[in-house]
């Protein structure tokens, strides 16, 4: 059988038709008078905008081919959250594979349109990744290039190749979102808001996180993020959970309410969503019914020695835990029926619920720390009596006391932490159908997001408003985006920029707020010092008025004679040393009357360094 | 029996006949060769090994390094054989541009053939031809992946990039500027009278023989039998276009050729229809996070139709982050020594390269 393609012999004379190919243009170029122009894609020598650099590192542990270094450069001063080392690649590993430039979260780092790199130096072959704004010495415009000009190792600027693109990135941009009470709903009631993740979605989301670290430097109390992270991801909860105990015992209350420093520095943050490191936590949390078991807490060998804490708020309940597992006898003393200091009275119920902090204040219980609840000291018990009978003391005793605007008939108004406290652990406050919440802050998002839930309960169906007030726009307003922008899905009436000038008050009642503009909150030295235009006012109506502006510590526990010996910094914070002890002997102090964060984790950072530092000091006293 | 006459010769790696890195060693007695051993491994890189120090990710550089003239079959398989361990989807436009992009790579890679072949022969006008065209080609990957050579654009979950504006027009122009090109090539190469003499009924092996030793590809189809995986085994998009098989009765170096030169017309027809019928949307399914990203335990063989026949790949996941073993079936291993050392027997020296070039033979493939 032949095959229909016939095979034929071919000629002798047809190949000579090619003849005529000599006097056509040939198709090479005359390098180097020709230079071919790479296309827009290509994959050149690496560009890095070292302003965007946060300095990650995940380029280097992706390289197959090890040629990425991270180098410290010393010029750099770092933001906070971002590190001053920037890849240096060697051209000899290289493989131009652009895996780099996909991983890289900022999306700094690039592939130029340069392929000429001619040097008699070996050793130019590893180089810094710049680009036209960092090194302008060696990026040339186009028409300043030439070959020449490469083989004294320039550049061409604006030279972009392959780039970085969300849609192909390598790491996942998105967050998974957390299944939350719509807000037409969660307005009605207290029920927690946040419903957390299933199984299933916080492994999806931890598998996002890069594990560059950047995230435990920025947190206070250094947790091994990435650690707990990667247990979550390998669905080993309770091994996330010995990996956050080691740094911070108060998971289930820092799951919720942790300010999440670590998510403002998150590298995936840069041009997508951080990855969700408080609701992981919350997730470890939530997944252990029982701490004790899941923590395989090792046998404790008692020193005899014996610590006072007041306050059992964040500070005092960490401070607690970690000196009771080096072997003390921990006493809390605490005016509050229950642990939680601030947590307890502060964040509304459905950011926060009770069961949640006695989760981790039963926990610490259950070691042996002794809790005095409803004991005010002072009052129930005198300082000098607590300072006589331990060997140290700590005071992690917090803000307690709410400031005034001290406007005309500001005695009229309500304070934020008595109506915070009185709805969250009292009876219950009963509100107006107009209020008017002063302040910028978490804690006026708080107590004006409760307002309104109190309204709806008291008034249902009923026409009410919550309306805030604050010095601050609403670019600089200290509240997190994430409750300004829940807080307005829920009907949150924001008037930024306006401070209060006075309560207006006829037969005894309140009728709202006098406003004027706000001119500037903070001075020259970035001091808060507020200015108004005093003529531009404004009128708010309402029948109730919160003043949520901040809180002051109450020191008057102290004798005078004590107090006197205590420093304060120019900031009006408590002066400690590095092992968290004040100026009076056998003392130590943390969280909100130190730092300036005034926040819940770094009242447990303060706590650690605090142990830390009386185990030292116990020690030495020996 | 060792006669007096018999004499050891060594063909390659040095040699102005051999091209790649591999070398033949040749008992020879005059112009006859009576033994003809293959003796590879200049080239190798250990890829296997190290592909199982390194993550799903990271293996994606290397892979294609293992075929130098045709990456971009090595990376379809490997993605294919991650993408059906780790159980991810493709969308359909990328299956598309998959399939442009293999056929591309055909088409270079025969243009390559084309060039060592007409070369080893002396045809050196139709060499140099041939190699014009593949850079006019290079030059559209360059523009679709950012890489003239490794393109490293075909990953788990689709491809790297979308194909970018105005990308099919310049694909059909090129194409054109080379198929206007045939009749010169025809009449240069394929239909001269000095190649028919010079090939016919060189390296000529049966249907039976091609079949016992393992012959896919080209060596297979010229001996007469329509065996083509994008047939049998449909991948990308093979079975919503249509193409012929080429196949030639004889066996021989010359047929070879012709199927090689039928092929690249076929190719020039599925990127034609890829075009017109690709959809629009995605291209790429995103995989999970590379540090964190592990493959359910199990393992699978995938195969591919490369320029030169079956390429395989057995991949086993241990569910680690890294692959347990891997392992490729290329097509120039049989080809290269298997076959090779078949047919150079009782041939003479002036044809060892020609017979070697025509079967094909890339060596990296080889050494792997």
């Amino acid at each position: 059988m032949r095959n229909k393609l016939q095979v034929k012999k071919g000629s002798f004379l047809r190949p000579f038709k090619a003849i005529r190919y000599l006097f056509e243009k040939p198709g090479t170029l005359r390098y180097p008078f020709e230079q071919k122009e790479p296309s827009p894609r290509y994959r050149g020598f690496h560009l890095n905008d070292w302003d965007k650099c946060t300095g990650c590192g995940n380029c280097a542990d992706i390289c197959p081919n090890e040629a990425i270094t991270m180098v410290e450069i010393t010029e750099i001063k770092p933001k906070p959250g971002e590190k001053n080392e920037r890849p240096k690649i060697d051209y000899g590993r290289c493989c131009f594979c652009g895996l780099c430039v996909d991983i890289c979260p900022p999306g700094s780092l690039r592939l130029s349109r340069d392929y000429f790199h001619i040097h008699f130096d070996k050793k130019t072959f590893t180089l810094l990744a710049k680009d036209e704004k960092t090194d302008k010495e060696h990026f040339l415009s186009a028409e300043k290039y030439s070959i020449f000009q490469a083989s004294l190792m320039h550049r061409k600027e604006n030279n972009e190749g392959f780039v970085s693109d969300l849609k192909y990135s390598l790491f996942e941009p998105e967050r998974v979102p957390m299944p939350q009470v719509p807000p037409e709903k969660r307005k009605l009631s207290f029920i927690e808001q946040v419903l957390g993740y299933s199984q299933q979605e916080a492994k999806k989301e931890a598998s996002r996180c890069l594990e560059c670290k950047l995230c435990e430097d920025a947190c206070p109390a250094h947790l091994k993020i990435s650690d707990y992270i990667r247990a979550i991801y390998e669905d080993k909860p309770d091994e996330s959970l010995r990996k956050i105990f080691e740094d911070n015992p108060l998971p289930a209350i820092c799951g919720r309410i942790c300010m999440a420093h670590c998510e403002e520095v998150c590298s995936l943050g840069k041009r997508g969503k951080p990855v969700a490191v408080r609701w992981l936590k919350r997730y470890a949390s939530d997944m252990i019914k029982d701490y004790k078991k899941a923590l395989e807490l090792k046998p404790i060998k008692p020193t005899g020695k014996k610590v006072a804490v007041i306050g059992a708020g964040p500070g005092g309940l960490s401070v607690a835990y970690f000196l009771k597992l080096k072997g003390y006898e921990v006493t809390v003393f605490d005016s509050l029926p229950g642990g939680g200091g601030m947590m307890r009275i502060g964040p509304p119920l459905y950011r926060l619920p009770i069961e949640s902090i006695d989760k981790d204040v039963n926990y610490i219980a259950s070691l042996g720390v002794k809790f005095k609840f409803n004991t005010t000291v002072g009052k129930d018990i005198s300082f000098e009596e607590i300072y006589k009978n331990y060997d140290a003391v700590y005071l992690g005793i917090g803000t307690t006391v709410s400031r005034s605007t001290h406007v005309k008939n500001s005695d009229k108004a309500y304070s934020a932490l008595p109506f915070l406290k009185e709805n969250k652990i009292g009876k219950g406050v009963k509100v107006g159908r107009e209020i008017i919440v002063i302040g910028g802050g978490n804690v006026a998002m708080d107590v004006a997001r409760e307002a309104l839930r109190l309204q709806h309960i008291q008034y249902p169906g009923e026409k009410v408003v919550t309306k805030t007030v604050s010095l601050e726009d609403w670019d600089i307003m200290p509240a997190t985006k994430e409750e300004i922008e829940e807080a307005k899905a829920e009907g949150i009436q924001f008037n930024p920029g306006w401070g209060p000038k006075e309560i207006k008050v006829e037969d005894g009642k309140v009728k709202g707020l006098l406003c004027m503009k706000v001119k500037s909150v903070f001075d020259e030295q970035g001091r808060f010092r507020p200015t108004f235009y005093e003529e531009k006012e404004m009128f708010l109506e309402g029948d109730m008025v919160i003043e949520a502006i901040g809180q002051v510590p109450d020191f008057s526990f102290i004798p005078k004679e004590l107090f006197d010996k205590l420093e304060f910094t120019p900031r009006k914070k408590v002066k400690i040393d590095e092992n968290g002890k004040t100026s009076l002997p056998k003392v130590f102090a943390g969280g909100d009357i130190v730092n300036l964060n005034l926040d819940a984790v770094t009242a447990i950072a303060d706590a650690k360094r605090a142990a830390e530092g009386i185990d030292l000091y116990l020690k030495g006293d020996k | 029996m060792k006669t007096e006459r018999e004499l050891e010769l060594y063909f390659g790696p040095q040699h102005i006949g051999m091209v790649g890195n591999f070398s033949i060693t040749l008992k020879v007695e005059g112009d006859r060769i009576i033994e003809a051993s293959a003796n590879p491994g200049y080239l190798h890189r250990g890829f296997e090994k190290l592909m199982e120090y390194r993550t799903w990710i990271q293996n994606f550089p290397m892979v294609c390094r293992i075929n130098v003239i045709e990456p971009d079959s090595m990376e379809m398989v490997y993605a294919m054989a991650v993408e059906k361990l780790a159980k991810i989807e493709v969308p359909e436009r990328a299956n598309y541009i998959r399939t442009i992009v293999l056929e591309l790579a055909r088409l270079t890679s025969h243009l390559f053939g084309c060039w060592a072949y007409a070369n080893m022969l002396g045809f050196d006008t139709v060499a140099q031809w041939a190699m014009y065209h593949r850079d006019l080609l290079l030059d559209l990957f360059e523009e679709l992946t950012g890489a003239r050579v490794y393109h490293i654009y075909i990953w788990p979950g689709g491809v790297r990039r979308d194909i970018p504006k105005g990308f099919k027009d310049r694909v059909l122009n090129t194409l054109h500027t080379i198929g206007s090109c045939i009749p010169d090539y025809d009449n240069t190469f394929f239909n001269n009278r000095l190649f028919y003499k010079r090939a016919k009924n060189i390296g000529k092996i049966s249907k039976d023989e091609a079949k016992k030793l393992g012959a896919t590809g080209q060596i297979l189809r010229a001996a007469g039998i329509k065996y083509d995986i994008r047939k049998v085994e449909p991948y990308a998009v093979y079975d919503k276009v249509n193409f012929e098989i080429p196949t030639r009765e004889d066996g021989d170096a010359y047929s070879r050729v012709w199927v090689i030169r039928d092929e690249m017309i076929q190719s020039v027809h599925i990127i034609m229809q890829c075009f017109e019928k690709m959809p629009q949307g995605e291209v790429y399914n995103r995989v999970p996070n590379p540090f964190k990203w592990k493959i359910p335990k199990g393992e699978t063989y995938v195969r591919v139709e490369s320029s030169r026949g079956e390429l395989g790949l057995y991949l086993v996941s241990n569910g680690e982050d890294k692959p347990y073993r891997v392992h490729f079936r290329t097509p120039s291993y049989p080809h290269g020594l298997i076959i090779l050392e078949k047919l150079l027997k009782n041939a003479s020296i002036a044809d060892v390269g020609n017979i070697m070039i025509s079967l094909y033979v890339v060596a990296p493939e080889i050494d792997r």
